[in-house]
């Protein structure tokens, strides 16, 4: 019970947060679009829909690494990681919490994202949807994971992309192949393996990583 | 309530603190002194379990629930108000009846009009009084205060100097204004 209510006053915290600034939805739907809209005029006419299903992977895998990018910029400039660590509740509700805040953006934004790559290019099947939901929790998961790694590095910028990107390869051959392959089933399986077994393992890390 | 024995921390190449010996009693106020640099903020980061010793012995007879700290930063979200500052340490620190206990503390320190404002239109002065009532809210067995008379008006730390004297738990304050707790120190560590 008090697991549960600290991850959810962590997670009103950042909702809270985010509704007053209006700073991370605002980029990464902007961001979003912008990349769906360039896109839709790089790609020459009469490609094929699977080349259009890699780029939405694309879109949305580099839209999760902006979102992930500003997961603890209120943390890191006004020092509150310290008083969250310090705080006798368990340090994984905080990885937990900020996992759902990210998730919970990166699926808002999906909700425009989605119906604008029907619009441009060809209606979402319900494999791939159902996939882009699995992969938004591996991404979420295992980037809040990295977000802190990185946020008490002097090159965060750069080190967050370095290390979120070779985890998150299969996340997107998992999604690309739930998309255009006719035996979607198995690849939604595969996500769903990674998100289980990497979501064990960043809820076991997270003490580790915070503690110096 | 704090031994420590040969207790080092090294940065790097950078040995800051080396070989510190101290004992604090459950009841003890223990004042530390020093220059810029001398390793007053490390100890108390050490004591906090923000960083861990690279060398020496450091023991702490209070959980993590039981430490309250109070750094260089305030420790509290300026999106947020005052009130739901305490709120959410409050409830991450399971302190009873915390809405009681916050609007308390908020009016013994002088934020209770300001209350409801968001902690961005706060000055540095109210900045470090909410952040004196963060780390006062769960009654912290041990209080770590960190330059604590930083910011703070005459009333300000009148008021601090009065919570300090009423504590009965342990208390460790760095200061390089010693002359406002000299009185109700019990021990001094000064480093060079």
């Amino acid at each position: 019970m008090s697991y549960a209510g600290d991850v959810a006053a962590l997670l009103r915290k950042d909702l809270l947060l985010e509704l007053r600034a209006k700073e991370t939805i605002p980029a990464m739907a902007i961001f979003v679009l912008a990349a769906l809209t360039i896109f839709h005029f790089a790609l020459p006419s009469g490609s094929s829909d699977l080349a259009a299903d890699g780029l939405l992977w694309i879109a949305i895998l580099f839209t999760a690494l902006l979102g992930l990018s500003r997961a603890f910029v209120a943390e890191r400039e006004q020092g509150v990681l310290d008083g969250l660590v310090m705080s006798p509740c368990d340090r994984s509700a905080i990885w937990l919490a900020k996992s759902l805040s990210a998730l919970t953006f990166l699926v808002l934004v999906e909700a425009i994202a989605l119906p604008a790559f029907s619009v441009f290019f060809a209606p979402v099947s319900m494999t791939t949807v159902a996939a882009v939901a699995l992969a938004d929790v591996g991404l979420c998961t295992v980037g809040t994971l990295l977000a802190a790694m990185a946020v008490a590095s002097r090159t965060r910028e750069l080190l967050l992309p370095l290390l979120f990107l070779p985890l998150a390869l299969p996340i997107v051959v998992g999604g690309v192949g739930a998309s255009v392959t006719a035996n979607g089933g198995r690849y939604l399986g595969f996500l769903l393996v990674y998100d289980l077994v990497f979501a064990i393992i960043c809820w076991a890390s997270f003490e580790y990583v915070v503690a110096e | 309530m704090i031994h420590a024995h040969g207790l080092s921390r090294r940065f790097g190449r950078k040995r800051v603190l080396d070989g510190v010996d101290l004992d604090l009693p459950d009841t003890g106020f223990l004042l530390v002194t020093g220059p810029n640099g001398s390793g007053k903020t490390t100890l108390l980061r050490l004591c906090a379990g923000l960083l861990v010793p690279t060398g020496g012995s450091l023991e702490i007879a209070a959980d993590r629930g039981e430490i309250g700290f109070l750094g260089h930063d305030p420790l509290v979200y300026r999106g947020l108000t005052a009130l739901e500052n305490l709120e959410l340490y409050g409830r991450l620190y399971r302190v009873p009846e915390r809405r009681e206990r916050s609007g308390m503390l908020l009016e013994r320190f002088g934020l209770w009009e300001v209350r409801n404002d968001r902690v961005a239109s706060y000055s540095r002065g109210m900045m470090q009084r909410l952040s004196l009532c963060r780390a006062l809210l769960h009654e912290p067995r041990l209080l770590l205060l960190d330059e604590p008379f930083n910011a703070l008006d005459t009333a300000g730390a009148e008021l601090l100097q009065r919570e300090l004297a009423e504590r009965r738990g342990a208390t460790v304050v760095a200061t390089h204004d010693p002359d406002r707790v000299s009185r109700l120190a019990t021990a001094r560590l000064a480093f060079a």
